[in-house]
């Protein structure tokens, strides 16, 4: 929890970071920015498929339209939010010469988007009318 | 490495490059935003809900022009906590009106 509150802290305090460590070389920077770059699109599809969800599947009774909807923009919203946080954490620890952090979020977030596929194609196969 | 040689793995180019995707990812969910607010007509939050998600995108699109330009340099600054937190609120807006415009 603490850990977590130091890297929150890090967000709003640029020059905190870099008063830590030395600057690495700007290629290992350039790396870890299209890291981040990478989950923040991966976040805008997934509020892009809750957009969808909302608008393109008209025939779905409405509860389980805006809960699907919700469920993607949720996820995509949390997406963002721990990019910009691996990214302050890598950041630091590449300048403190550090191991890189790791994360158990990219599985979690596989087997979320799994679940709901499979929910999908059970949704597509038996419908909700029958 | 001298300072004015380029690095031969490119990698501000590449930088760049993953900005315009994400700059093009941004601006196909700013879309999906003002056509789900006018879906419900054109009344004043429908145009409110459109004028936000605007904005949204205009924030985006200004921290991406902003650092592609800065990959010019044969040696980018790394990039700022603030251009990270700001491209990630973008996103999170464009959610959040999403989700206020499902009700």
């Amino acid at each position: 929890m603490n850990e977590i509150v130091r890297g929150l802290r890090l967000w709003f305090a640029p020059q905190r970071l870099r008063e830590e460590g030395d600057t690495p070389d700007y290629r290992f920077s350039l790396a870890n920015e299209r890291t981040f770059l990478a989950w923040l699109r991966t976040a805008l599809a997934l509020i892009g498929g809750g957009f969808a969800v909302a608008q393109f599947l008209p025939d779905l009774p409405w509860g389980v339209r805006t809960c699907l909807a919700l469920a993607l923009l949720v996820s995509g919203v949390l997406c963002a939010l721990r990019a910009v946080n691996h990214w302050v954490r890598c950041e630091r620890a590449m300048r403190r010469g550090e191991d890189l952090p790791v994360s158990r979020f990219p599985t979690l977030l596989s087997l979320a988007i799994a679940a709901a596929a499979l929910a999908m194609v059970v949704v597509l196969l038996f419908g909700w009318d029958s | 490495m001298p300072a004015d040689e380029r690095d031969p793995g490119l990698q501000p180019e590449r930088t760049r490059l993953a900005w315009r995707r994400t700059t093009l990812s941004c601006t196909v969910v700013a879309t999906l935003a003002g056509r789900q607010a006018l879906s419900e007509g054109t009344g004043p939050a429908a145009l409110v809900a459109v004028a936000l998600s605007v904005l949204a995108w205009l924030g985006f699109l200004r921290v991406a022009h902003l650092r592609v330009l800065s990959m010019a340099a044969a040696r980018p600054r790394p990039m700022s906590p603030r251009s990270a937190l700001t491209s990630a609120a973008c996103a999170v807006a464009l959610a959040v009106f999403a989700a206020a415009m499902l009700f």
